[in-house]
């Protein structure tokens, strides 16, 4: 009796813990085949567009072949200089937190505010931007589309810098100074070394995160539909081109709209990869 | 070297600590330690210290865990001083000078006396870097010269030989022993007068902790060694001079074999003969 009764609960327990496996075995691949249909429809309909023109060539006036040339230049440039801006102050504010004021209200408050950036929506960004440049300036401009993306930048840097320095064991801080090491020279000769794949990883990881941003450049940066390299006028960008060729009507202008997409997406992934495995190289 | 006037102050008789047994003839006070007292915030961690160090002489800082003689022992570099909260009060003469002063150059003085870690930590570069760094942060010398002080110190450390061919490798493949042994050589090459040792071997395997100890007695010849162990053998082996130490306060110091065999209080009685600790 009380062995049946043993064998039941048993056989109920293992019926539960089946399909508790099978419901977390379903949402990884419901979750995951989203991705993979992303990727699938991307790669369908984006590389068939793929060839040297779009390397070559500026985006074309409607019902004419072209490339996304001035788009893909346009956006280097902005990341470029968002990066260029947006690296020292983020690794500089993240040496703050961790280094000199780990144990300041400051750090704390710096911290929370960060945060706050980190997920703030990139709209609000691109508008702040509008209006202390674009307004002040009169025109939109490169110049105003690189601040705005560097101010996305910069709490991703900070995040990662701060972290990155954290995990560098105090004894390491101890032996520098322990051979009469100033405090400066530690961090930028110990630490930033013990901690350098980090950082780098962080910023990667930024230039993955402004190079697909739409929304903060349509207020900065606007659009072009000629290839410029001067930052003070208006300078075209990949997801503002996507945006712009995948709204509108003409069959050329979304087939591009596609391979931008595509090339975006295998360059956020290239930079996702080359960041992983220089954190797990580190490990 | 200006020690006229601390070896005027007189060892025997000192108030607190028993300073059994210890001539002073023929003996250099290098560090004079005079009611030191230390608080983590507001806990007071050493109580009235007064202690000795004396040049060319290794003494050994014994106790069981938390006993303050770790704390002790970062109070002669101020590494304490890194950390909000920590602070020391009382005197801690070297060379004349007071170096708990707020006046006094940490840098400078964190060059003077050396110290090695519990943990190997060597720096995430190359081995010789790791040496050629600290030298160049107080000289300006010549490549060849600079080559000629890492060997100098990799040999003072007897690492040279395993090292001599990939000095361009990092510090950070070497095996504990030796890692630890590079950074004693990291310590010797800014050529300080004092050299601490917190616990240096308790990472270490038996044949690494015999070279390490070796080492130390020959360091001696050249600089002052203080070393916290927890190790009552290694006390005994390395030390010319022990200091025990129990709930923060200094209940015994002598010259070690007096306090091995003929201790005068009973907690060191106590815990030589491993009744607790």
């Amino acid at each position: 009796m009380a062995a049946s009764r043993a064998n039941a609960l048993y056989v109920r327990r293992r019926f539960r813990n089946g399909i508790a496996r099978s419901l977390a075995y379903a949402a990884a691949a419901f979750g995951l085949g989203w991705l993979v249909l992303i990727l699938a429809v991307l790669l369908f309909n984006g590389i068939g567009g793929l060839s040297l023109a779009v390397f070559t060539q500026d985006t074309p006036p409607p019902g004419s072949d072209g490339g996304l040339l001035n788009a893909i230049v346009g956006s280097i440039a902005m990341t470029i200089l968002a990066i260029l801006i947006g690296t020292p102050i983020g690794i500089l504010a993240g040496t703050y937190m961790a280094e000199y004021g780990r144990h300041e209200k400051l750090t704390m408050i710096v911290r929370f505010i960060n945060d706050i950036l980190l997920s703030a929506p990139s709209i609000v960004v691109g508008l702040f931007i509008y209006e202390i440049m674009v307004a002040p300036m009169g025109h939109f401009s490169g110049y105003a589309g690189a601040v705005a993306l560097a101010v996305i930048v910069i709490p991703v840097v900070v995040r990662t810098t701060e972290d990155m320095l954290r995990l560098v064991p105090d004894t390491l801080r101890e032996a520098a100074a322990s051979i009469g090491l100033p405090r400066a020279h530690m961090i930028v000769r110990v630490a930033y070394r013990a901690a350098r794949a980090g950082i780098v990883t962080g910023i990667l990881l930024a230039v993955a995160r402004v190079s697909g941003e739409t929304a903060p450049l349509l207020f900065t940066a606007l659009n072009n539909q000629f290839f410029s390299l001067n930052m003070n006028a208006p300078m075209p960008s990949l997801p503002v081109v996507i945006f712009q060729f995948a709204l509108s009507p003409y069959e050329e202008w979304q087939k591009l709209a596609w391979t931008g997409a595509l090339l975006i997406t295998f360059t956020v992934l290239a930079l996702s990869i080359l960041a992983r495995s220089l954190t797990a190289r580190r490990t | 070297m200006n020690i006229a006037s601390s070896s005027q102050a007189p060892v025997v008789g000192t108030p607190v600590a028993t300073h059994a047994g210890v001539s002073t003839v023929g003996l250099s006070e290098k560090v004079s330690i005079r009611n030191l007292e230390f608080f983590y915030g507001d806990a007071r961690a050493l109580k009235n210290i007064n202690l000795s160090l004396y040049a060319n002489k290794t003494t050994a800082f014994i106790g069981p865990s938390g006993c303050g003689k770790s704390t002790l022992l970062r109070i002669l570099n101020r590494m304490y001083d890194l950390y909000p909260g920590q602070r020391a009060t009382g005197e801690v003469m070297f060379d004349g000078e007071n170096l708990l002063d707020a006046g006094m150059d940490i840098n400078l003085l964190r060059a003077r006396i050396g110290m090695v870690f519990q943990k190997p930590t060597p720096f995430p570069m190359s081995i010789y870097e790791n040496i050629a760094f600290g030298i160049r942060l107080y000289e300006r010398l010549p490549r060849a010269e600079v080559d000629a002080r890492v060997e100098q110190a990799l040999r003072r450390a007897a690492l040279w030989d395993e090292v001599k061919d990939k000095l361009g490798a990092s510090g950070l493949g070497l095996s504990g022993g030796q890692q630890q042994r590079l950074c004693i050589a990291r310590t010797v090459a800014v050529k300080p007068e004092v050299i601490l040792f917190d616990e240096p071997c308790s990472a270490l395997d038996p044949i690494s902790t015999a070279k390490i100890e070796e080492l130390i007695d020959e360091l001696k010849q050249d600089y002052t060694i203080v070393i916290v162990t927890h190790n009552m053998q290694q006390a005994a082996r390395v030390s010319d001079f022990t200091a025990f130490m129990y709930l923060g306060e200094l209940i015994e110091f002598g010259v070690t074999e007096k306090i091995f065999t003929a201790p005068d209080d009973k907690r060191t009685q106590a815990y030589i003969t491993g009744r607790f600790g």
